[in-house]
């Protein structure tokens, strides 16, 4: 079990956002939560990367054999330690910053460590060259997966829009997570684009074997790629299971009612 | 067209007229100070009118400028990203190259003069304050309002290290860096958490603190008459004197020249030289390392780079302790050069002019910083008018800049690393 | 005993006149978000045309002090409340949704501009008036010491309350106080319900500019001396206050102004006056660290 979340609860003075929601989330496997406006989807995810407190519960993470508590951990501990990757809804790339730097940033961590304070940067020294070239040929490989290589200089905000998700994608991605979080990737596609991201999402599974958990609202997008699907309704989990079983629970579609996409 | 014209006229006036109302107070009416302080006041109309007629003016130059060149003039909502400078940098590095050639050149070129030694010297100083500043403001999007605190620690920790100690000023330099350093993280501590408008206020109250201890705490730092007698830099151990204190060799008696002061001058602009130069360096290095890409990261999304696992408190921190760092070695050389520091050095218009140096520059431009450097230093050297206007001009440059071009005059950001440079490293490893 | 209430009374004096300028930063705050790092010299500027409507006044020979104050308290409240205006129009209303820090950068080169542009125009030298309101009355005695209260000082607490409770029925009866209350929750939301927007900002900083102008006249009848220079300490201390009891709440300034007015007063009453200003920044700054809502404020969830 990559992720285990153990009746996590929060409450923002009166309103109980999330309730009681237990659910668990495989390596290897897209996991999706999928749930009418303001569900409470968003507000797992600040749970799970450290920008909401719960009020009660427990999120398990475990990489490498050690498992991490996400409650009780910083924002920026969640994602360099536990290895849990995320986008976000509102694009937050580096607009000011080209495409390449925006990737090579992620790698912040293992950069840093290699040179030694900066104190090795600043000299120069092999190690830390070596590392950083790495890192760019790191970044390179995504921007090339991602078809993003001959933009690699320009910057980040004049992207086109359905090129910003792809590379917030990717900058999530060489972070070397065990966990990729993405909030309404599909969001604002369209599409060809939505098949495209399908298709990467798969890619990034197979290969990677990291575990991947995405809130959507595209129909399409969701059952054609999840392994499994949550389905969350006023902060409570009203079903789980595989998306054919999700698809036909006659709670889900009582709270859909008819919203349902026919894709 | 008709219609245009009678509108900007209409938009004018009303300009003109709001210039009237606000000029005729102020303007209107002054009292004669000539001889003293008096009660007795009298009018300046004609100013009033003419600054008037004046706005009227402007205003409807204004409106024709925008109507002909429209992108020239176009106004704020400027969150669009910086440009970024194309591959053709050959030409600023060219510019650069030739700058730092005619520094190094200056004293000996002749048309110089120790009046202009001595100014250039004053701009190296603010150069290296802008650049200090520019880590914190600049790179890292921290407001800081404060950041003669730590010119002044600088200062006043090398004088009185020297006084102590009895360090010279090469012995002193980093210590004082370092004591500098120490104090940006400690400033830097309490605003981790803060916005931009309350980390400004917090640092400007910080700033605020420093001068007045530094005023009331007589005891260690002299208060108002401030520390006189801080020793001056030594050419490895020679002293630029006519005689040497305890015996020993000076500077002209070891090079067989003879004593004139100007050696001093010029000794003490080639040592804030040297000091810009490796800041320079060492500047722009920091800036493709991965803390100072996280200092840009961080400016651009403080959130975004919690995601990717960088931690702000250390970036914030950091970049708090190096432009500390620099504002403190910026301070020691201050002390050196005149002999005697005072806490009137130290005031928030300091702060607010290195800031206006980073501001009108681009923040985050080093070639930027010089050149304001250079504008608002020599600025009050073309005459007495400009000396009185100067703080004035550059408050409205200020504000025209943000309204105009938010990321300031020279700001064309050149990113940290380059894939078509990078390919050639690639190769070549 | 005594000592203690003299110092209560000109505590609350100072606090008073804090608080008129406090209301000017909050109001600002609550409605576009920003510090108007300027207000701090409207209210200097608003002290300067008081002092030189005195003079003109005087030279044009109106002997009557009640008739002369109120003079001056209108002729200062107008011309100020325009430089309020004009602040707004020049260096605010044009970086509205611009990046964070260039209001902040503009607010602090008008404060700058403004600083100079009175120095230049009116003399860098202190100016000073004789005293216009004066005497006062007893109100008890012990040991030796007179605590008393000057009728200046009852004259600014008491126009100050009416200026502030005035003020509060603006905000809560009237259409623009409604209309101001509706572009603080959602400023996009009062734009499409038909505000406007530009005209309600402006009428802020115009009441903000017109209160400071009658703490700036207050002041300078208090201390007699002016100087271009105490907008700056004044705006720090009252922008303090305005924190200190919650930015964006209008009882929080007045709180906040009276709480900073009665700590520098007991501090330079009871410790070293050299470091008063001390004082009230160290308040500052545990403030903003510790409790950034202040007093009364309301607490501000960070959306992601």
């Amino acid at each position: 079990m990559l992720l285990e979340v153990e009746h996590l609860s929060i409450r923002f003075g009166g309103l109980l956002a999330v309730d009681d929601l237990s659910f668990a989330a495989e390596a290897g496997q897209i996991t999706a939560i999928i749930g009418p406006n303001g569900a409470g989807k968003t507000t797992v995810f600040n749970c799970l990367t450290g920008f909401y407190r719960p009020s009660v519960g427990r999120l398990a993470l475990e990489r490498d054999g050690v498992t991490h508590y996400l409650e009780r951990m910083d924002g920026y501990r969640i994602a360099r330690d536990a290895g849990l990757a995320r986008t976000f809804q509102n694009i937050r790339l580096f607009a000011g910053m080209t495409v390449l730097e925006n990737l090579v940033v992620a790698q912040h961590a293992p950069l840093m460590r290699a040179s030694a304070f900066s104190l090795a940067g600043l000299l120069g020294l092999p190690g830390y060259r070596r590392a950083e070239t790495h890192a760019i040929e790191k970044s390179c490989a995504w921007l090339d997966r991602i078809g993003l290589l001959a933009r690699a200089d320009d910057a980040a905000g004049n992207l086109p829009y359905g090129a910003q998700r792809r590379l917030e994608i990717a900058r999530a991605m060489c972070t070397d997570p065990a966990l990729l979080c993405l909030d309404e990737p599909a969001a604002g596609l369209n599409a060809r684009e939505t098949g495209e991201l399908m298709a990467l999402l798969r890619a990034i599974r197979d290969e990677t074997g990291i575990g991947i958990l995405l809130i959507e609202h595209d129909m399409r997008l969701v059952m054609g790629v999840s392994d499994r699907v949550v389905v969350l309704n006023y902060g409570q989990k009203i079903a789980d299971g595989p998306p054919d079983a999700v698809r036909h629970d006659a709670a889900v579609i009582k709270a859909y009612l008819g919203e349902e996409d026919a894709a | 067209m008709g219609t245009r014209v009678a509108a900007a006229l209409k938009d004018a006036a009303l300009a003109g007229f709001v210039a009237l109302v606000l000029a005729f107070p102020l303007v209107g009416f002054a009292t004669n100070d000539e001889g003293g302080p008096s009660l007795a006041i009298h009018t300046r109309f004609t100013w009033v009118l003419l600054g008037g007629a004046g706005v009227f003016a402007a205003r409807l130059v204004l409106t024709v400028l925008r109507a002909l060149l429209p992108h020239l003039v176009k106004v704020g909502r400027s969150n669009s990203p910086a440009r970024l400078a194309g591959p053709r940098r050959h030409g600023a590095r060219l510019f650069g190259a030739l700058l730092v050639a005619f520094a190094i050149a200056l004293p000996f070129l002749p048309f110089s003069s120790r009046y202009l030694v001595d100014l250039g010297t004053t701009v190296l100083i603010y150069i290296m304050l802008g650049w200090g500043l520019n880590v914190v403001v600049g790179l890292a999007g921290l407001l800081d309002l404060g950041y003669v605190a730590f010119y002044a620690v600088g200062a006043y920790s090398f004088a009185l290290i020297a006084r102590w100690y009895g360090l010279g000023f090469w012995e002193a330099l980093p210590l004082s860096g370092l004591l500098s350093a120490s104090f940006g993280v400690l400033l830097g501590f309490p605003v981790l958490r803060l916005r931009g408008d309350y980390l400004a206020i917090v640092t400007l109250g910080f700033g605020e603190i420093v001068r007045i201890v530094l005023l009331n705490w007589t005891d260690v730092t002299g208060g108002p008459n401030g520390i006189a007698g801080v020793p001056r830099p030594t050419f490895f151990g020679l002293v630029l004197l006519p005689r040497a204190p305890n015996g020993g060799a000076t500077f002209s008696q070891f090079f067989g020249l003879s004593f004139s002061p100007d050696q001093r001058i010029d000794f003490l602009y080639f040592v804030i030289l040297a000091l810009a130069l490796v800041t320079n360096a060492f500047s722009l290095r920091l800036r493709r390392l991965p803390i100072g890409r996280a200092w840009e990261a961080l400016r651009e999304d403080e959130i975004a780079c919690r995601a990717l696992g960088i931690d702000p408190t250390r970036v914030k921190l950091s970049a708090f302790a190096i432009g500390a760092m620099l504002g403190g070695f910026a301070g020691a050389f201050f002390a050196t050069r005149q002999g005697f520091i005072s806490p009137e050095s130290f005031t928030f218009q300091e702060s607010a002019t290195i800031l206006a140096i980073v501001v009108l520059g681009g923040m985050g431009s080093q070639m930027g910083v010089v050149l304001a450097a250079i504008l608002l230093v020599t600025f009050p050297e073309f005459g007495r008018a400009f000396a009185e206007f100067r703080m004035l001009l550059f408050g409205a440059a200020m504000v025209a800049i943000m309204v105009w071009r938010p990321r300031g005059l020279l700001a064309q950001r050149a990113p940290s690393v380059r894939l078509r440079a990078a390919a050639v490293a690639v190769e070549a490893t | 005993m005594a000592y203690f209430l003299q110092q209560l009374i000109n505590g609350l004096t100072l606090g008073a006149v804090y608080g008129l300028i406090a209301i000017g930063y909050t109001m600002v705050y609550g409605i576009i978000g920003m510090i108007n790092f300027a207000h701090g010299e409207i209210y200097m500027i608003g002290a300067f045309i008081s002092f030189l409507a005195f003079l003109v006044l005087g030279a044009l020979g109106l002997a009557s002090v009640p008739l002369a104050l109120f003079a001056v308290l209108l002729i200062a409240m107008a011309f100020t409340a325009v430089y309020g205006w004009a602040v707004e129009r020049l260096a605010y209303r044009p970086l509205r949704g611009s990046f964070r820090l260039a209001p902040l950068i503009s607010a602090i080169g008008m404060s700058i501009f403004l600083q100079n542009y009175v120095q230049l125009l009116q003399g860098a030298r202190v100016k000073s008036l004789p005293p216009v309101v004066t005497g006062g009355f007893r109100i008890m005695e012990q040991g030796g010491f007179v605590v008393q209260m000057s009728w200046l000082q009852l004259m600014i607490i008491v126009l100050t309350v009416a200026l502030m409770a005035g003020f509060s029925v603006v905000i809560s009866a009237t259409p623009l106080g409604r209309a101001q209350r509706a572009c603080e929750q959602d400023m996009r939301m009062a734009q499409l319900s038909g505000i406007d927007v530009d005209r309600v900002v402006a009428l802020t900083f115009v009441m903000g500019a017109a209160l400071a102008a009658v703490a700036g006249l207050m002041v300078m009848l208090y201390y007699g001396v002016i100087d271009f220079f105490i907008g700056f300490l004044a705006g720090v201390k009252a922008f303090t206050a305005a924190v200190l009891g919650g930015i964006g709440s209008l009882p929080g300034a007045i709180l906040g102004g009276l709480l900073i007015g009665l700590i520098e007063a007991f501090w330079s009453g009871y410790f070293a006056s050299g470091y008063k200003d001390v004082s009230v920044f160290g308040v500052l700054i545990l403030v903003l660290i510790f409790r950034p809502t202040g007093l009364l404020g309301r607490p501000e969830v960070e959306k992601v």
